[in-house]
């Protein structure tokens, strides 16, 4: 974990306490709701649908057991007792009350967290791939490089006031499991002749316009990349739109200006920045002692191995875990998904209880993943089956990541102000009715967003549902063929929408259809999309209108 | 040719809680859209709607949202005034839970 000097604590104490007087400025009268809202949102307080909301940053994902158990103290004594996984790397939490906010601030503050640019047009959470560390494919652990970026970002004088938000995510391996492509700025960890630098990407975003992000640089060595991507924030902060705010993001800058114009910017604020980091390369090797590895155990595995004679662990098993660099360890995902969950929601108790087995059996680390569920980056492969069982004592033990009832959906209607249509409950239908087939089915990634912001990332869903208002009516639009890994592809729309009790059974059609289509239970169902185009799908989604015409 | 006005409410947010209020007719704050004033004149609507922009340490955001009469008072007039009305549908701890003790 990243070591905190006495600068971060001091920051984030000061920052605390500056909003502090600010709430009871607000609440005393002397600060108008229009004076206070920037500096709310500057530190991730939003007002939504029912309740102030405060989403706090876990910077690329990862958390210590003491973090989580703090997060889980905040959720039982200044909220009602759980908290909310986004997909972008936060927590959410519904029910703050307004004068209890700074408390909050200072209780996150003790543990090196903070809500600072969850919010507002400045650079946001800098997340990483949440197998960072343990994954078997990592050419490096991204996360230094995210925390440099991060020290970098915060509270950066000039890039307070942006055309628009601006979202950084740092991957370390091929397998691209940080969505960079649709991020302003990804950046790919590589090693050039033995020497890790960055590519980076730039552009890509979801939202009203999705685009995926273009190669701006093919290698940026660790030396000038703080300043290269200080430069494509200058130039971005220049050119980017602000009179327009649907056409403001870098992602629309770059398709206007062009790829060429936009270098030529970026390199030309770069030749004035060169060199002005001249400690950045210091300070990363400081943050990477911070990420050592921890010291794996040697001890048998044969316990993992006697269990998956039971059909019940060999299930859970087989979806929720994932190769470790270390081959008698695990990375284990703990899904968020469960029977009647709220994707992402997790209770107090269940976090307090996953920081005890973090500490006991993986290394004190829990990690946050885009898709809402929790991870366990190391676990010994003998401690799984006492894991596993744990694990159900809490009711996280559920079988089903990457499976049709892993459902990614953002709070919708049930809570934000934004939203045009319900989410979650479209979510706990689907997932209801798809159980019973969710292992036929085998990898299929459903994404719901309550509006066209598309938090939930529908556009990436295998199958996605964008929740619509249209005429005072509950819509939902269906897509086809997204898809969130490296070959990131933006799913097409299939046509027409459903009302909120047709979108149900619309979707189990499609994936009725794909059962029958697939060539063999091993063509998963974005390949059979893939394979046979969206069209004999899309007439299994509206063979009951055509019926009915 | 003039719109024709259909009836609102006046609702915000608490500005301690943030919980959903309306204006009532006797100029109180009341949580329950039942016990809202269903404004049916346009120049009274913007009038309530002044009162409430006067009161930014009690409300943050009031607007005049759409109702319609019944008899148990002033119903929402779109799905998200309903969902703001009876709080979240997926927890029974929002406003619901309250409002079914009263
Ligand atoms: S996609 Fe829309 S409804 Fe969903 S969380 Fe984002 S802004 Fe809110």
């Amino acid at each position: 974990m990243y070591d905190q000097t006495e600068f971060d604590r001091d920051f984030l104490k000061t920052r605390a306490a500056q909003f502090r007087q600010q709430v009871a400025r607000r609440i005393d009268g002397s600060l108008t709701e229009e004076e206070f809202r920037p500096l709310r949102l500057m530190n991730g307080l939003y007002l939504q649908l029912h309740a102030y909301m405060l989403r706090v940053a876990i910077p690329y994902g990862t958390l210590n057991s003491d973090q989580l158990r703090t997060l889980a103290m905040i959720a039982e004594r200044w909220d009602k007792g759980y908290g909310h996984m986004t997909t972008r790397q936060n927590i959410q939490y519904n029910w703050p009350k307004l004068a209890d906010v700074p408390d909050i601030l200072d209780a996150l503050a003790e543990v090196g967290m903070h809500a600072v640019q969850t919010s507002g047009n400045t650079i946001r959470n800098v997340t990483a791939d949440p197998y960072a560390g343990a994954a078997a494919d990592e050419i490096a652990d991204p996360r230094p490089v995210a925390e440099l970026v991060r020290q970098w970002s915060t509270d950066h004088p000039e890039f307070q006031f942006l055309p628009r938000k601006f979202k950084i995510a740092v991957t370390g391996a091929e397998a691209d499991r940080a969505i960079l492509k649709v991020h302003d700025i990804g950046l790919q960890l590589v090693e050039r002749d033995g020497v890790i630098g960055a590519r980076v990407l730039v552009g890509g975003g979801l939202g009203r316009t999705p685009l995926l992000g273009e190669e701006l640089r093919d290698y940026v060595s660790m030396d000038e990349l703080l300043p290269y991507i200080e430069a494509v924030l200058a130039a971005y902060n220049i050119a980017g739109r602000r009179d327009n705010k649907y056409k403001a993001r870098i992602k629309i800058t770059l398709r206007e200006e062009g790829m060429e114009a936009l270098k030529e910017q970026v390199e030309a604020r770069f030749a004035e920045r060169r060199g002005i980091y001249p400690n950045a390369v210091a300070e990363l090797e400081r943050i990477e002692k911070g990420f050592a590895k921890p010291v794996y155990k040697d001890a048998p595995t044969v316990a993992h191995f006697n269990a998956l004679t039971d059909r019940g662990y060999a299930e859970w098993a087989e979806t929720n875990l994932v190769s470790h660099a270390n081959p008698d360890y695990a990375i284990v995902r703990v899904s968020l998904k469960g029977r009647g969950a709220t994707p992402g929601d997790i209770t107090a108790d269940q976090m307090r209880a996953l920081a005890d087995l973090a500490d006991e059996i993986g290394h004190g680390e829990i990690r946050v993943g885009q898709d809402q569920n929790l991870i366990l980056p190391h676990v010994h492969r003998g401690d799984l089956p006492a894991l596993r069982a744990a694990l159900e004592g809490i009711a996280l033990a559920e079988a089903n990541t990457g499976l049709v009832t892993d459902i990614t959906a953002c709070p919708g209607m049930d809570y934000c102000t934004l939203a045009t249509a319900r989410s979650i409950p479209v979510a706990q239908g689907l997932a209801d009715r798809l159980r019973p087939i969710e292992r036929e089915l085998g990898q299929v990634t459903i994404k719901i967003s309550g509006c066209i912001n598309a938090c939930g990332h529908h556009h990436l869903g295998h199958i996605g549902i964008l929740g619509l208002d249209r005429a005072g009516v509950e819509t939902y639009q269906i897509t086809l063929g997204g898809d969130p890994s490296a070959d990131t592809a933006l799913g097409e729309r299939t046509g027409p929408g459903f009302a909120y009790d047709e979108v149900v059974p619309a979707i189990e059609r499609i994936l009725r259809a794909y059962l029958a289509l697939r060539k063999a239970p091993s063509e998963t169902f974005l390949q059979a999309v893939r394979r046979l185009g969206t069209g004999p799908f899309k007439e299994a989604l509206y063979e009951e209108q055509k019926d009915a015409a | 040719m003039s719109r024709i006005f259909t009836p609102k409410v006046v609702t915000a947010n608490a500005l301690l809680e943030g919980d959903v209020v309306y204006l009532a007719e006797d100029g109180a704050w009341v949580r329950r859209l039942d016990e809202a004033e269903l404004i049916e004149d346009e120049a009274i609507a913007q009038l309530r709607l002044i009162d409430a922009q006067s009161q930014p340490d009690r409300v943050v955001g009031p607007y005049l949202a759409e109702a319609r009469a019944s008899q148990q008072g002033p119903v929402p007039g779109h799905f998200r005034e309903g969902f703001r009305a009876a709080g979240p549908s997926n927890r029974n701890h929002g406003k619901q839970a309250d409002l079914t003790d009263v």
